[in-house]
């Protein structure tokens, strides 16, 4: 629901993240990990950055977006297993108490700009 | 609409620019380049609600250096959020003091009916069409500017009605609090797996309605319980007081650690 909120930080944090030697270049991708756990629509988002990119340095580019599953880690018994359903329970030994390892992420991997002219 | 809201979101972003230096790559060490054909590949890795968190971060410094406890109190719209904290209101305060600030997209009903507890009220509007669907850490950051912070003990955040959004945004608060009530749905919470991770404790309200409900009480719980194990409930009812106790004896536990 806030994903036009989320394009717009990503803009500002991509275009910030260009080298002031290479003012004028274009950006082609942006590399976005989304957890399944983030409050974030992939699809949404990638309509709303479209429509964001217009009259910046990102123009015209790709959001290429790598979503990562659920993993999570028993504080009992240790084991690390990746949740498919909203189900958060240890799934070796029925434990409530655990740790999320990954599935929250909303991270900029890298920015990829054209080489050259 | 789309454009109203793309340039007011737009200035959110630009105001929390100010309490925020963008590193340059070069910077971090973390501006390591790669040639992939044809391009360049510029490491970045940083986490795009970054600026949120760090300013929940300063939020969190503020409140603590103040001794507030702060609640964010969260819910789908219309289980009974603003009732449930007027009655709260009514029984903690003067021996608690508390203040509100609550956000909506729109009007103040919901101030003018917590103001009647005699605590401090803080409406926030996210906008008057259709605005963000969260509270935001610099939204936070300027409420608690119109409030007397050395003259309470509890600050009481109540979010805009949703399920989805206000679980991302961490505004600086000690503990989440999530009122469901039984005129939705019993497997809510196993539709909305973040926020029931997320919060602490869960009010189940309204069950003075459940003799007319065909609700299965204990699925709800059971469904809770599978996204958050041991999750404690308070099952309340806001109209008519039950179950408030535990409930309050909670909070007053709360805010006395935290105020002590």
């Amino acid at each position: 629901m806030h994903e036009m909120g989320i394009a717009l930080q990503i803009i500002e944090i991509a275009t910030a993240s260009i080298p002031p030697n290479l003012a004028d270049v274009r950006i082609e991708t942006v590399n976005l990990k989304i957890g399944k756990l983030a409050a974030v629509v992939p699809d949404s988002l990638r309509f709303c950055f479209d429509v964001a990119v217009k009259d910046t340095p990102l123009e015209g580019a790709k959001l290429a977006i790598e979503e990562l599953p659920v993993v999570a880690k028993c504080k009992d018994c240790h084991t690390q297993w990746t949740i498919s359903g909203p189900a958060f329970k240890c799934e070796n030994c029925d434990g409530g108490s655990l740790e999320i390892i990954s599935g929250r992420e909303l991270d900029i991997e890298s920015i990829e700009i054209a080489e050259g002219d | 609409m789309y454009l109203d809201k793309f340039y007011k979101t737009l200035r959110c972003h630009h105001r929390s620019d100010t309490h925020h230096h963008h590193p340059h790559p070069e910077d971090s060490g973390s501006g390591i380049t790669t040639q992939k054909s044809g391009t360049r590949e510029i490491k970045v890795v940083r986490r795009v609600l970054d600026v949120n968190e760090k300013m929940a971060d300063e939020n969190r410094k503020v409140f603590a250096e103040k001794g507030v406890f702060v609640i964010n109190v969260m819910s789908s719209p219309g289980s009974g959020k603003t009732t449930t904290l007027q009655k709260t209101l009514a029984r903690i305060m003067p021996e608690i003091k508390s203040a509100v600030i609550v956000g909506d997209i729109c009007t103040t009903n919901d101030a003018d009916r917590l103001a009647v507890s005699g605590a401090p009220v803080v409406q926030i509007n996210t906008d008057e069409f259709g605005g963000d669907c969260h509270l935001a850490a610099h939204v936070i950051e300027k409420a608690v500017g119109g409030l007397e912070l050395d003259d309470i003990d509890l600050l009481i955040v109540e979010n805009v009605g949703n399920l989805v959004c206000p679980a991302e945004f961490d505004i600086g608060e000690d503990a989440r609090v999530v009122v469901l009530s039984v005129t939705e749905g019993e497997d809510k919470p196993v539709k909305y797996p973040l926020m029931f991770r997320q919060c602490e404790v869960a009010l189940l309200n309204k069950i003075d309605l459940l003799p007319y409900l065909d609700y299965d009480k204990q699925q709800a719980i059971d469904c809770i319980h599978q996204v958050h194990p041991n999750m404690p409930i308070f099952e309340i009812s806001a109209k008519t007081g039950a179950g408030f106790e535990p409930w309050l004896d909670w909070l007053k536990n709360k805010v006395r650690q935290k105020t002590n």
